[in-house]
Parts: C-alpha cells; structure tokens; sequence
C-alpha cells in the first residue's frame, strides 16, 4: 500500500493542473477557517451606511456589502464554510452507505446482487432532484431533509463501483483463504474486501464532494434548501440573482467562489483517478 | 426488434404507474394539506373546500379516480391557481419548456461532438488541451452560476442581448438561457466523444479503413463517428434529464413563461394535483426516452438487434 | 525494371516514457513484380511494422527512417492524399484478425463497395455488382445475400475472405497478408492458402506473406527472408532454405515444424531461450545468447547481412551443407 501511495503521489505531482487545485483548495480552506480575524467585518451586522455598497479598497468591505449592508466578503466565507461542511458531511454519509451497499451485493451475489443493482439502475434513471422536491411537499423545508435527500443520491455511482471492485477482490486467493480459516461474512467484507477496494473509494469520494455542493446550492437557490439566517453559497446567489442588473457583484463573489471551488475540487478528483489509474468508462 | 421494443414498452408502463403511485401516497402521507397557509377558515368552508376537491373521498378512491382522470389526459384541478386545471397550466407552459429543452439538447449534442472529435483528432495538442479545460469548466460549474454571468457579461455590460424575457420567436432572448443550459450536458457529450472516439480510432477495422485510402472525412463520417458515439448514447436520459432540473432554475432567472417554476412552486405551496401532474409529464417524457434509446443503441451497433 | 517494392535502410522506432525503442533496425529488400515473399520471425521481430510503415498505419509514437519505395514512389514522405491514392488499389493489405477488422455497424456490400467507388469513382450500384462478382470468386456462396448481412452475422473464415475480396478488388500490384491464416480453423487455413495462390495466378500480383511460421509460407512463397530481433537474418529461395538453412535461426525454425513424412516427434522440438528485450542495445549478434554455435566473436561483434541478393546471411559462422 505504501508503494502504492508513493507511486500516486508522484503521478499526481506531475499533473500541475490538479496540483494547482490543489493549492486553491487549501488557500481556500484556510480563508473560510481564518477569513474572519481578517476582516473588520462579522456576517450578519448590518451597515447601515452601506447598502449594496460596490466593492472597493477605501471600503471597509473589501467585496462590497449586499441590499441588508452585510459584508458580502464574510457572507461568502460563512457560505463557503457551510456548503463545504454539508458537502463533506453528506459525502461521508454517501459514502458509508455505498461502500456497505456495493461490497454486499459484490460479496453476496447471485439474486440478492441482482435485485440491489436492479434497485440502483431504477433510481439512478430518475432526475432526483425532483424526488427531492417531493419530499419537501411531503416532510417541509430543513437540513435534516437535505442529508437524507443528498444522502439518497451520492451512493449510488459509489455502490456501483465498490460492487464491481469487490467481484474482482472476492476470486483472490486471500479471501478463499479467509473463507477456508471460517471468517464469517460480515469479517471477510469489512477487513479484508473493503481494504482492497479503497483506492476507487477514495477517488469516488473526492468526485462525489463536489456533486454534492452543487446539488445542495441548486437546492437552496430554489428555496429548498438552507433556511435563514443560515446561507449557503447557493443562498447567496439566489439573493445576488434577484440584484443582478442594479449590483451584479452581490451576485458575482459568492458564484465566483461556488464557481472556483466546484471547478478545483472537479480538477483534483480527475487528477487523482489518473494518478490511481481507476477505470470506470466515465471520461 | 420489434418485438424487442415491444417488450420494453410494456416494462415501461408499470415503471410509470409505480412512479405516480409512489408520489400519489408520498404526498397524502404528509402531514398538513394545500389549504393550510391561508388564513384560518372557518370549519364548514374548509369542508366545503375539501369536499370540492374530492379530499373528504377514501384515498383509494381519490387515487382510484385521479388515475381515472389521468387516462383521459386530465390532471385535475389545481389547490392554487384556483381558476386553472393543472391540464391548463401545464398546456401553457410547455410548448414553451419544450422549445427551450429541445433546442439546449441540440446544442449540446451538436457542439459536443464536434468539439470532442476535434479534440480527440488533435489528441495532445494545445487544441486538445483548451477544449478539455472548457468542457471542465462546462461541467463544474452550475447553471444557475453561468446564466447570470452570462446574463452580467452580455446584458448589464455589453448590451448585445436581453437578459431576460421570451418574446415570442425573438432569437436574441433565447441564446443565453439556451447556451446557459446546454452547457453542462455540452461539456459532458465532448469527453464522452473524445474518449469514444480515441478507442474507436485504435481499434482495428478504423485501421482497415485507413488501409483501404479511404479519405479522412469518409473514414470519419462512415467508420468512426457510429461507434464513438455509443457512449453519447448511453448519456442522452442523464443529458434530458439535467436539462430538465437546469430548465427549473433558467426559467425563474430569465423570467421564461415555461413549466419549470410548477414544480417547485407546486411544492412550497403543497399543490398535490399540480406536482403530480409535473412528475408524471416528466416521467412520461425521460421513460418515452428511454425507449427511444433503445431504438438508436440498435443503430449504433448491429450486433445488438439479436 | 523497378521493384514493386523497394525497402532501404528502414528504422522503425517507438518513442516510450523510458526512451526509444528499436522495432526494425536498419532493413533492406526488395519485392519483385508478381513475386511472392514471405517474411518469417518471432512476434516482436519487426516483420509486421515494416509493412505498417509502408501502409502509413505506424502508431503515433512510431518514428520511420529509411526509404520504401513502392513502383518507384516513396511512401514514408508521402501526404496521407498521395498515400490514399495507393493504398487500397495498388497496395493492399489482408488484416491478421478478420473477427475484429471489419467496421461492425456497416454492411458487407458497403465495405467493399466503398473500395470501388473511391478509387475508380464507380457508382455504388455497379461497384456492388462488381463485389458480388468478386465474393462468388473468392468461394463465398451467395454472394448477393451477403452482401446485405453485417460482419457478426459471419463465420471467420467468411469474413477472411471478404478481406481477401477487397484486397484484390482493384487488381493491385502488391497484396500485404499479415498472418493470413492465424485466427483461422485449420481445416480453414488450408482452403484460404490455396485461394491466395490462385488469386495470385490469376491478378498476377506480388505477394508479401507475413508469418512466425514457416509451415505457413512454405508452400506459396518464392523467397524468404527470416527476422530476428528487428535484423533481417537471411534470404533465400524457398526451397533453397528449407534444404540448406545457413543461418542457425532458420536451422532452429526448421526443426520446429512439423513434418508429415518421416519418424513422428512425440513432442514438437521449441526453441530455448528468449528473443531479447525490444530496447535493448546490442553490440553482438542478438541471437548469440540462444545459439549453440555462439563464439566469443559472436558476443563482440555483430555480423552484417552479407551475399548475393538470392542467398544472403548474417552470421559469423553459418551453417555449410557442403
């Protein structure tokens, strides 16, 4: 493994496109962490002084402030904090549960294998974004709707990769070992089929981050999503698209910094399914 | 083949009923109804109310007669736009909504594949590398992010084109949200050619042809671009589908008469019949799809007509 | 009178991450008019590219030096039009797979059709009628129902012989087989070694038989040239070389095949030892490491291809039958 991971890594530093998104993922990182000792500002003080106030160096606000005087350059980090949290929160849920979903059906095969991915191919053939709205007629607006919404869509590529990585995994020599020595079922998935399937894992999940903050912001620009006072960058831009025309910069900072992130994040997952050489017909 | 498609029709039709009866009971499942927001009403008009839209009936009668009534391509009446059935609504709006899909979906399969065999033509070179980057950019960056730049950059600044609107027939109202939504399924439609296209000039009947002196258009045209496009193939539903889900944001941002905006204002306000009536259109229309699918798969590739 | 083709000094090298490696190492020779040669070697030896080459059909990281010169044009420098112009007419080539080199969406009628049309500007009605004709010629019963049908709906050997049919559509000077026979039945193979020598009768044009097997050529060529490591090893007239092997390589080759008159083998004799790695620099003779006969001047110095044009070797101590 470590071999392995040597090897990736110096794959992945030849990439200079992936290593530069890289670098802008972490400046971004620490700007969300450290943004607010930099400025003055604080994300839902209202300047009175300066409503829809243009961005500018004499300001006080750096990126302009929005139709309430709120600092857009605090706002936005705030954003970014919370559409990363949800992104990588719900991306750790979609990934436990497709890990579990693949490695069994991968494992157990035959009929049970059949009807999951059966199940898969039903749901994935849906624009889920519409379930989604579904469930808000059905249970209201809120966050925990939205992880179990985002939930239900991340797993499905993950389980379908983790299945076909386990049907290979499964004929080694060292799981028909395991399986002689008696291991039970569940022991042979988890310490023995799981570890040899991380790789692909790990390349999904970086792939599966940014999905996941472009499906939230969708929802909350419609509404759907993060409620105030919370904002995610979706939130913001829906506020900055209703501006557009009289104080297109409420709505250019936080779409510059959905746009960067989602496009970094994108750059370094490819990178890294290079580096790792993981093959899943998608280009 | 026929029969073959036959086959998949009638294994379409129970996909579609499961969907309407999932959300029939979904929706009826959930607690409060469409009339909640308004203010308190008084006991007897509430019934009145009810008992105007069929709500005080059993459920299996409701869904019993909301199938019905389906049947014969009448979605009921709407909880909100009181003077409306969802059949109006939806008779509306979607000509408009169709024009906009049918024409982002031709851009984006046009563009697409010429931009991904281009690239994978010129495979390595600066060419190769600036559209790869594009279609990245196509892809991770939402729509709801590139319509109003777009809509900033032509309309606020430059004032070429109207940033919002739908008169009807007026070209220069449709391009951005059009460009805006064909976008992502551009970008995806251009790796997905260029990786076809990459194996398929590898593989030995393309070296056949070359060996054959056919000229580089023929061999391209006649040989290569069939198979190359099987994967495209393959993305078309996901493609439809993405335009669909895009089409909700680019109609409230362009201020587009379309259906879009049903379905989520259908679900803030908990207009069942209204939302309903959305998903089974659009059931309807990416299932319908699906089956087309098959057809061109059929097409692609001799081989699987048996 | 100008050789169909003339091969000059060719290198032929792949550029790869860890650097350049050799496939075809300074290679001369020519192939008369209506001459059939085949061209025997290992897998890696280099026979295939050479004629890859020739065609224009070298990989993207191939890089070719030298001079092929076919009916006196040379094709290396050629413009992919010049080129265009040759191929496919006059310079043909049957493919070494038939289950995978015909385009699977198109129908037969089209494939061969599409031959005549671009090269003689037939229309595709007669050019149809033409390749009807030229199926019913190559044993391929009905040939007008094939013609509708799509490569899958095929046996191998049917799809060899379309190949064999487009290869011969527009009566070319030089027809490329490329392990003709390999994919094939055995029971196949023979009925499509005897087409190729009664087309070869009847078009009059050369033939250059590409195999690693000398059973295989043996009975249609009229010379051989042997390949070992990207080097031609020795020439010679067909039955010269299989009563008089000079360069142990072809010695060694020839107790490989299976004979049907004499004492019964119980087991096929194959050659020891591994060709050597394709990269790797030679200064000695690159079969020394597998031959018996190896001296110290064989692990030293590399011997030239040396002889009259007929008869050549490359060997510092070749076999003699005197």
């Amino acid at each position: 493994m470590g071999a392995f991971a040597d090897e990736a890594w110096r794959r992945l530093q030849s990439n200079p496109a992936a290593i530069a998104a890289l670098c802008v993922m972490c400046a971004i990182l620490a700007l969300t962490w450290f943004g607010p000792w930099i400025s003055p500002n604080d994300a839902q003080t209202l300047d009175w002084l300066h409503l829809a106030a243009p961005p500018g160096r004499q300001s006080a606000h750096w990126f302009g402030t929005d139709r309430l005087g709120r600092d857009l350059f605090v706002r936005t980090l705030a954003g970014t904090r919370v559409s990363l949290a949800i992104g990588l929160a719900a991306s750790a849920v979609s990934l436990l549960v497709g890990v579990t979903y693949g490695a069994i059906a991968g494992y157990v095969g035959g009929r049970t294998d059949h009807l999951m991915m059966r199940l898969i191919e039903i749901l994935s053939g849906l624009p889920l974004i519409f379930f989604v709205i579904v469930l808000t007629v059905v249970f209201g607006r809120g966050e925990y709707l939205l992880f179990f919404a985002i939930g239900a869509v991340g797993w499905l590529t993950m389980a379908r990769i983790v299945r076909g990585q386990t049907l290979s995994v499964r004929r080694r020599e060292f799981v028909e070992a395991a399986i002689a020595s008696g291991a039970t079922t569940g022991r042979i998935i988890f310490r023995h089929v799981v570890p040899n399937v991380i790789g692909p894992v790990i390349v999904y999940a970086t792939l599966t981050v940014p999905q996941i903050i472009l499906f939230e912001s969708f929802l909350s620009f419609l509404g759907l999503g993060v409620q105030e006072p919370g904002a995610s960058l979706g939130t913001l831009i829906s506020e900055g698209a209703a501006e557009m025309e009289a104080a297109p910069w409420i709505l250019l900072v936080p779409g510059g910094a959905l746009a960067l992130l989602l496009l970094c994040l994108n750059i370094f997952g490819d990178g890294l399914r290079d580096a790792l050489d993981v093959r899943d017909g998608a280009p | 083949m026929i029969r073959y498609f036959f086959t998949r029709l009638a294994s379409a039709i129970p996909a579609l009923l499961i969907i309407v009866t999932a959300t029939f009971f979904l929706m009826r499942a959930a607690p409060g109804g469409p009339f909640d927001q308004e203010q308190t009403l008084p006991p007897e008009i509430m019934a009145n109310l009810q008992r105007a839209y069929g709500l005080d009936q059993p459920i299996w009668t409701q869904y019993g007669r909301y199938l019905k009534s389906l049947l014969h391509g009448d979605f009921g009446p709407s909880f909100k736009y009181k003077d409306f059935t969802v059949t109006e609504l939806i008779g509306q709006g979607f000509p408009v909504s169709l024009q906009l899909g049918v024409m982002a979906m031709a851009l984006a399969l046009i563009a697409g594949i010429l931009l991904g065999t281009f690239a994978a033509l010129h495979r390595n070179s600066m060419a190769d590398y600036a559209t790869m980057s594009l279609a990245m950019v196509g892809i991770a960056i939402p729509v709801f992010v590139v319509l109003p730049f777009l809509g900033i950059l032509f309309g606020v600044y430059l004032h070429w084109l109207p940033v919002a609107g739908w008169e009807s027939g007026s070209i220069r109202h449709r391009a951005l949200p059009v460009i805006a939504l064909a976008l992502p399924p551009l970008a995806y439609i251009a790796r997905l050619t260029r990786a076809g296209m990459l194996e398929v000039l590898r593989s030995d009947f393309i070296r056949t042809a070359f060996a054959k002196g056919l000229p580089l258009r023929t061999l391209m045209w006649r040989h290569a671009l069939r198979p190359a496009l099987t994967p495209v193939a393959g993305y078309l539903v996901p493609a439809v589908a993405s335009i669909m889900t895009g089409s909700l944001v680019v109609e409230s941002i362009a201020g587009i008469p379309g259906i879009g905006r049903y379905l989520v204002q259908g679900a803030l306000n908990r207009d069942y019949t209204l939302v309903l009536g959305m998903v089974v259109v659009y059931s309807t229309l990416l299932i319908g799809l699906g089956l087309l699918v098959d057809l061109l798969y059929a097409w692609l590739d001799p081989r699987v007509r048996h | 009178m100008t050789p169909t083709l003339n091969v000059q000094d060719l290198r032929i090298a792949f550029s790869h991450r860890a650097g350049n490696i050799e496939a075809v190492d300074g290679v001369s020779f020519q192939i008369g008019p209506a001459e059939c040669v085949g061209i025997v070697g290992e897998s890696g030896s280099g026979k295939t590219q050479i004629f890859m080459a020739a065609m224009g059909l070298l990989a993207g990281n191939a890089r070719a030096t030298g001079s092929v010169r076919f009916e006196g044009a040379e094709l290396l420098a050629a413009h992919p039009t010049a080129l265009n112009r040759i191929r496919g007419s006059k310079l043909t080539m049957i493919p070494q797979d038939p289950m995978t080199c015909l385009t699977p969406h198109l129908k037969i009628g089209v494939q061969l059709a599409e031959v005549m049309v671009t090269h003689r500007g037939t229309t595709w009605r007669d050019a149809r009628s033409y390749a009807a004709r030229m199926l019913e010629r190559v044993h391929v019963a009905e040939p007008r129902r094939r013609l509708n049908q799509y490569p899958h709906e095929l046996s191998g050997g049917l799809r060899q012989r379309v190949m064999i049919a487009m290869s011969v559509l527009c009566e070319p000077s030089l027809v490329i087989a490329d392990e003709p026979t390999t994919a094939l039945d055995v029971t196949v193979q023979a009925q499509v070694m005897e087409l190729l020598r009664a087309l070869r009768g009847e078009f009059g044009m050369a033939l250059a038989l590409i195999s690693h097997d000398l059973a295989v050529v043996a009975g249609l060529a009229d010379r051989i040239l042997v390949m070992y490591a990207g080097r031609i090893v020795e020439v010679a007239a067909a039955a010269e070389l299989f009563r008089r092997p000079r360069h142990p390589y072809t010695a060694e080759l020839l107790k490989c095949m299976p004979t049907i008159a004499g004492p019964r083998a119980v087991r096929l004799p194959t050659l020891a030892g591994q060709p050597p790695r394709p990269g790797e620099v030679l200064q000695a003779c690159a079969f020394a490491p597998r031959c018996s006969r190896a001296a110290d001047r064989c692990r030293m110095e590399r011997p030239e291809l040396v002889g009259p044009a007929d008869a050549q070797v490359a060997c510092h101590f070749p076999l003699s039958h005197d």
